[in-house]
């Protein structure tokens, strides 16, 4: 059987920096081919070349055989190579049905048509979505559904996804993965990119693992385990990422929230954290966490509800009441809010706490602030040429370990993380965990949020469930099990299954 | 990826980025060319008296420069810097009249500030659209200076001879507006350059949400751009009174679009977070020498109009030209 896609000896430099240095990557029809390799291995660069954004420098190739030069993302389409990449690329202000039938909009939409046409292919996907609703307005779970459906209202041979389960929760990602077993049926050739390992063993027939632009073998789930891959990628295994929970020593209350509420989003949240802890908020997506998050930051407006700090009740009103009463928030859009990609590290470390680096005049001290970032820099090894690079320049751990250096130089004793290794490869999470569990051995009291339940059971000291912006429950330690987990997130108090999508 | 930890020197050399290059001095370079196509085409545009001349000219749209960069900056617009410096211009016609110059000055900036500091206020804390927001003030401020003009020229008499000495006096041989321009765009660096001030404002313009969420009020840094900017339009109204020695409400009608051509000429980007003062300067001066080379050549007004707009488009299209050139 020809393969459906075959690169040989794809090779592409960017100035001297060289992604990929002759990669051979082939898919068959009706496999899952997962690409494995921590950021900046030149998956993305690989994909980009196969989906006609990018040429190569040298190299071939081959769609069914025939070799193939693409001019450009549209030609690629053409010959039915679809890349979903991780920035979704979808106009918020058009519906969900425009956007998915962007490339083929007839000059006057009949718009029963094209909404009927719409949810067929959604509910293909086994989702509810209102294809007349505007993207903006969607989760970003949704969004990405609708960027699949977009994907699929035309015929393909072989879809890319890129991180497709770093916004979903398990529930959805698990629907995600039902689609893929149906192409996969059909002979749909996939390329499945993702740095949760336990799913791309559960999903794919063969792994390639890429390193430094290269690849350093290929193998199916059946010859080699999760510890072997993640030698692979980085050369060790994954249980050496977590400190040891046991010695930890909480001190007293440090935040307590009662009785938090905003809308339909945030019914009632009250709960307590300790300096020197790590709590854990589990759950669904839209359960109510990252609001949760926002309303103890001052991001958004509260409809009630009191913060208490070391006791003591504090009223946050905005971001810079947070910060005054030294709460810290690494937010889940990195990108989006966490930092500003255009500037340099020196500047976004900073950006939280400019007061030691400027003189009562208002002036920047540059040398005081040069030193104090490459301190912070050096101690959270952030990997970069300088910290006058643009943070646009590093790879997604490092631009996180950007913003844990803004709040490690503010101080703060209380911080809140979101999704603090969303997209971020396992080189770099176990860095991040290490500085997640040093702040809290500085007595800082910590909260994290995260999908990724290995993460939760891994960090954390207990784990509050959250379902339809209420606490439903809370596990230690003994009781750490995805199961537990699950069963508090998707059902009511009332012992009712949560069926809403 | 060859990469380094911070810290430690990097040892591999970063590439000449000529996109980055032309970016940070393409603006310096059309600026030569004009000089020199200037120069060539006309020997009296290398003479002393002309450049005075067009630095002179400029000394308004310059001034006002320096507040639309740092509106623009936060991925603002202020539309109604003509209008403010028309307000300008007939109030420090008509305060000077019974105040001293320099109590009037500073009301006449006061003013202009107080016009800022309304729109401010919309943009930055009501969130309203900074563009329909200043349209509006545009429209307010020029109606307030006709009104205190009651529609007529007012002439700067006796007690406004500081004024008119300041618009045709010299200093070290410099015309004292053009020094006051200068000035203005010295201090308008530095603030950006090396002050907390210059940096947020910066930043917002690059990622406003982010910067709320570093625990910053962004909306008084927001405010106070506009603040500025209405400032310095009523001070560049006063330099169009002491060089006139009249206060006029038909002032800078359309000097909004000059101002803002200027910033871009210079490299700015409306999309907030990047531009500077000295290319911003270089852009006003890019502005001014364009209209003299018209004025030496003998091109008629209205055809002025058109050729002046379809230079700015090849400024900006050069300005971006290189980006496209490293795409393709």
């Amino acid at each position: 059987m020809t393969d459906l896609v075959d690169l040989r000896g794809i090779a592409k430099s960017f100035g001297g920096v060289r992604a990929l240095a002759g990669v051979d990557f082939t898919v068959r029809p009706g496999e899952v081919h997962a690409l494995l390799g921590e950021n900046g291995a030149g998956k993305s660069t690989l994909m980009r070349v196969l989906g006609g954004e990018m040429r190569p420098d040298s190299g071939e190739v081959r769609i069914e055989g025939q070799p193939v030069l693409f001019g450009g993302p549209r030609e690629a389409l053409e010959r039915g190579i679809a890349v979903i990449h991780q920035e979704l690329a979808l106009a918020p202000d058009l519906s969900v049905a425009e956007n998915i039938f962007m490339r083929e909009l007839p000059r006057v939409i009949g718009w029963r048509g094209l909404n009927r046409r719409a949810r067929a292919l959604i509910d293909r996907l086994g989702f509810d979505i209102d294809p007349r609703r505007l993207v903006g307005d969607l989760a970003v779970a949704h969004q990405q559904v609708v960027e699949i459906a977009k994907a699929l209202s035309r015929e393909i041979r072989v879809i890319v996804f890129d991180e497709p389960t770093a916004v979903l929760a398990a529930r959805d990602a698990e629907r995600l993965h039902r689609i893929i077993a149906d192409l996969r049926g059909v002979g749909v050739g996939i390329v499945y990119i993702s740095h949760r390992l336990e799913e791309v063993f559960r999903i794919a027939d063969r792994m390639t693992v890429m390193k430094d632009g290269r690849t350093v073998g290929t193998v199916t789930p059946q010859e080699a385990g999760i510890d072997d891959v993640i030698r692979m990628m980085v050369g060790r295994p994954l249980s050496a990422m977590f400190a040891d929970k046991s010695r930890r020593q909480a001190g007293a209350e440090a935040l307590r929230v009662e009785n938090l509420r905003a809308g339909t989003r945030v019914r009632g949240v009250s709960f307590a954290v300790r300096a020197g802890e790590i709590l854990g908020l589990g759950g669904l997506v839209g359960s109510g966490r990252t609001e949760t998050a926002r309303l103890i930051f001052g991001a958004d407006r509260r409809d009630g509800g009191e913060i208490f700090r070391n006791g003591r009740k504090v009223s946050i009103r905005s971001p810079l009441d947070a910060v005054a009463a030294g709460i810290g928030l690494v937010p889940e859009d990195r990108k989006g809010q966490g930092v500003i990609l255009g500037l340099s590290i020196r500047v976004n470390a900073t950006m939280a706490r400019l007061k030691p680096v400027v003189n009562p005049l208002g002036f920047i001290r540059r040398v005081a602030e040069k030193r104090l970032v490459g301190d912070l820099a050096g101690s959270l090894r952030v990997k970069t040429a300088g910290i006058e690079a643009p943070v646009s320049s590093l790879s997604g751990g490092n631009q996180q370990k950007v913003v844990l250096a803004k709040w490690f130089h503010v101080g703060g004793e209380v911080i809140i993380l979101d999704e603090p290794t969303r997209g971020v490869d396992v080189g770099a999470k176990a860095e991040i965990y290490a500085l997640i569990e040093r702040m809290a051995a500085e007595g800082k009291a910590v909260i994290v949020i995260s999908s990724e339940h290995q993460e939760l059971f891994g960090l954390c000291d207990r784990v509050l469930v959250m379902g339809e912006g209420e606490i439903r429950g809370e596990l230690p330690p003994e009781r750490y099990s995805e199961e537990n987990l699950l069963s508090l997130a998707m059902i009511r108090r009332d012992g009712e299954l949560r069926m809403a999508g | 990826m060859t990469t380094t930890t911070a810290g430690t020197p990097d040892t591999t050399r970063s590439r000449t980025d000529i996109g980055e290059l032309f970016h940070r001095y393409g603006t310096f370079c059309i600026f030569v060319l004009l000089i020199v196509g200037a120069h060539l085409m006309s020997p009296a545009f290398l003479t002393e008296r002309n450049i005075m001349n067009v630095l002179r000219q400029i000394s308004g749209t310059g001034i006002m420069a320096v507040g639309m960069l740092l509106v623009i900056l936060t991925r603002g617009i202020d539309l109604s810097v003509g209008s403010v410096s028309a307000l300008g211009s007939v109030l420090s016609a008509y305060l000077v009249a019974s105040w001293s110059p320099e109590a009037s000055t500073a009301l006449v900036v006061l003013a202009g500030a107080g016009c800022g500091l309304v729109t401010g206020i919309l943009v930055a804390y009501l969130r309203l659209p900074a563009f329909v927001m200043t349209l509006a003030m545009m429209t307010a401020a020029r109606g307030l200076s006709l009104i205190i003009s009651n529609g007529q020229p007012i002439l700067l008499g006796d007690s406004g001879q500081a004024f008119t000495d300041f618009g045709a006096g010299f200093l070290f041989g410099v015309p004292q507006p053009v020094i006051l321009m200068f000035a203005v765009f010295i201090v308008g660096g530095v603030v950006l350059g090396f002050t907390k001030f210059g940096r947020i404002v910066r930043a917002i313009g690059s990622n406003e949400e982010a910067v709320r969420l570093s625990g910053i009020a962004v909306p008084r840094y927001v405010c106070a751009v506009y603040v500025i900017s209405g400032a310095l339009a009523a001070l560049a109204g006063i330099i169009s009174t002491a060089r006139a020695g009249v206060g006029s409400a038909q002032v800078g009608v359309g000097a909004e679009l000059a101002v803002i051509a200027a910033v871009v000429i210079g490299g700015a980007s409306l999309m907030g977070g990047r531009g500077g003062a000295v290319n911003t300067l270089l852009g006003a001066m890019v502005m001014g020498v364009i209209s003299n080379i018209m004025n030496l050549a003998n091109v008629p007004g209205y055809h002025q109009q058109v050729l002046m707009g379809a230079i700015i488009v090849v400024a900006v299209l050069l300005q971006h030209g290189t980006r496209w050139l490293r795409r393709h």
